[in-house]
């Protein structure tokens, strides 16, 4: 349907083989070699990535089927702690305190572990709950707002509160979730030293690898009647109810299929960035991913993406050139994108070419057909 | 009214109010199988209100909706009504501006509403004929590949009679139809009912007396959420009543 699928597919591609061949393949030449990709910038745009994942999420709910969800980083965090959970097993007696139990339940008075966290010591379990959890969570949410049809501003509203209440939960000690210090100080996963360049760069590849097979799920999906009925919901949900689609289901399943994709984001973000914290559920951190997905482009797959590396590289520059202006900069961009770029950086070059179109028809509506430019010359008036 | 008639609608003392204002009142109104039945009263009468109650949209707070012989409407919501075989056409038109027109009616056809379906659904040859066939009753089949979106008013109106016809209802709401709508549009809507007529069950809100007239063979004239009075064009157009209501005449005149 839209026109730059032939440029989408050839960018998608590249992007692929630019991410996960070139990049980790320079990033295998010695330091000091021109080209050289430091593990730095390989752990950067892992997390970038990340990122990009959640923007899809957050495309997939407001591009796609018009929801507003500004709770999205609830499901990233959640995802996110069952992994640290995981990884917080993994630490072994290696802590602080060289007790079996995470440093933080050693410090709250535990001497052995709670019963919920027993079976984290088992990768697949943590891995069945990183989708899990978020998925019962937006089912539970999602139910109860769709059924009562809750729509518009006031979905946005409790999206964001849902979040808030996450954020404040995992802040309190008692919730032995490590209170706002969170999990931190992670040593190995699967048995691989965390702290070695080559175990980054495999959760790298494995980001990209997730990136790459979420766009492809999303594509299909978006693609399929189901994506018709997806926009359809956005524009005219009357018309999807009176022709006797049942709204809540479909709302249903596309919410907790992002919290899903959020859900596994976040997974793989935290080994990465090696801590999660109760802060990545605030308020502020979902609608950062709003203006992700705005400044790539809402409504297309790519966007989001685009988006959350751009907005994210002006961060990393910001904060550190002019720490104190960061949020004026964010802000700025998210209204300057809202009134002048409506369709974010992916629809540029066709707002550009039709603004071009514009300034090229403009002529030939004023001027008299029949008079060519040099008539016209000779008709106007001596200046002298 | 005896049973052995088949009613293809059925309201029976039907009570409605919103806040103290009583927009449907002890209405009562029933429809033969296969008619083509127009409704018309001043604005305020509760003719929109009765649809929603039809549809579902609002229950009533008492009185009997039935559809066919014994399915109770009022225990229903929107989309079960609507796969009941209740199609309705909205005042404005509401149609999916960012789908092609093919796509809008592909989206109406009758069949399953389950997301599984939705999901690995296709677009097999008989649905594309079908819908084909749908695009050529309301003039839209060499538009197929336009956006919704960049259709005249009139056609999005037979884009949405279009898609109502995709469902393949039994029983069809049309509220104001020619809303908006040149006189030729007008006619060729008038047209168009007037054809679908027997094969389907048709109520049609209207304010436009031409169109009325054009169309109607009965006529239900609403009042302050109840039937005032029904017949034909020239009874109800001549109805003490009906003019009084319309005109603002004293009873004694």
């Amino acid at each position: 349907m839209r026109k730059p699928t032939n440029f989408e597919l050839w960018f998608v591609g590249a992007a692929a083989v630019l991410l996960l061949v070139i990049l980790p393949g320079l990033n295998l030449t010695p330091p000091g070699t021109l080209l050289h990709v430091s593990d730095f910038t390989i752990n950067l745009y892992g997390k970038y990535l990340c990122y990009g994942i959640v923007a899809i999420s957050v495309d997939l709910l407001w591009g796609y089927t018009g929801l507003l969800s500004l709770g999205q980083c609830l499901f990233f965090a959640l995802g996110g702690y069952m992994m640290g959970m995981y990884l917080m097993r993994m630490i072994g007696d290696l802590g602080q305190y060289h007790q079996p139990i995470p440093d933080f339940l050693v410090f709250l008075g535990w001497s052995k572990l709670p019963a919920f966290w027993q079976p984290f010591s088992s990768f697949a379990f943590a891995m069945l709950m990183v989708i899990v959890l978020p998925a019962l969570v937006a089912m539970g949410f999602g139910f109860l707002a769709f059924r009562s049809r809750i729509k518009g501003v006031y979905f946005s509203i409790l999206t964001q509160a849902l979040t808030y209440a996450g954020c404040l939960l995992f802040f309190r000690n008692d919730m032995l979730m490590g209170g706002n210090n969170g999990f931190t100080d992670f040593k190995f996963m699967c048995g691989y030293d965390l702290r070695q360049p080559a175990v980054q760069r495999g959760l790298y590849i494995c980001t990209v690898l997730l990136l790459l097979g979420t766009y492809g799920v999303c594509k299909w999906l978006t693609n399929s009647k189901f994506g018709k009925v997806q926009c359809a919901i956005r524009d005219s949900e009357n018309r999807v109810l009176f022709s006797g689609y049942a709204t809540a289901h479909f709302k249903l399943f596309v919410f907790v299929l992002a919290a899903i994709i959020a859900g596994l984001a976040g997974a793989l973000y935290v080994p990465q960035v090696g801590i999660i914290n109760p802060s990545e559920m605030a308020t502020d951190k979902s609608l950062e991913a709003i203006v992700w997905v705005s400044v790539g482009g809402r409504g297309t797959l790519i966007g989001p993406v685009i988006g959350a590396f751009a907005v994210n590289a002006m961060k990393s520059w910001a904060t550190r050139a002019y720490p104190d202006l960061w949020l004026i900069f964010l802000g700025s961009t998210f209204i300057l994108v809202t009134l002048f770029m409506p369709r974010g950086i992916v629809g540029l070059p066709a707002q550009l070419g039709g603004l071009k179109k514009r300034w090229l028809n403009r002529k030939p509506v004023d001027v008299d057909p029949a008079v060519t430019p040099k008539e016209a010359e000779l008709a106007k008036p001596n200046p002298k | 009214m005896s049973q052995a008639k088949k009613f293809i609608l059925t309201l029976e003392e039907v009570n409605k109010s919103f806040e103290g204002f009583k927009a449907i009142s002890n209405l009562t109104f029933y429809m033969d199988d296969g008619e083509l039945r127009v409704i018309i009263g001043p604005n305020g009468a509760g003719k929109s209100s009765m649809m929603d109650l039809i549809t579902g949209r609002t229950k009533p707070d008492s009185g009997k909706i039935e559809f066919g012989f014994d399915t109770d409407l009022t225990k229903l919501n929107e989309a079960e009504i609507t796969r009941l075989g209740i199609g309705r056409k909205f005042q404005t038109p509401s149609v999916y501006n960012e789908h092609t027109v093919f796509e809008n009616v592909w989206l109406s056809l009758e069949g399953s509403r389950s997301v599984w379906t939705t999901l690995f659904s296709r677009v097999t040859p008989e649905r594309r004929e079908r819908i084909y066939q749908v695009l050529k009753t309301v003039a839209l089949d060499g538009k197929a590949d336009w956006k919704a979106g960049a259709l005249s008013h009139g056609q999005k109106q037979w884009l949405e009679i279009g898609m109502l016809l995709a469902l393949n209802p039994k029983l069809l709401l049309v509220d104001e139809p020619a809303a908006g709508m040149t006189d030729e549009e007008t006619h060729k809507t008038g047209e168009l009912l007037l054809s679908l007529e027997g094969k389907h069950s048709i109520v049609v809100i209207e304010h436009d007396m031409t169109f009325v007239r054009q169309i109607a063979r009965k006529v239900t004239v609403l009042h302050q959420g109840t039937v005032l009075c029904e017949g034909t064009v020239d009874e109800v157009q001549n109805s003490e009543k009906v003019m009084e209501v319309y005109l603002g005449r004293k009873k004694k005149h």
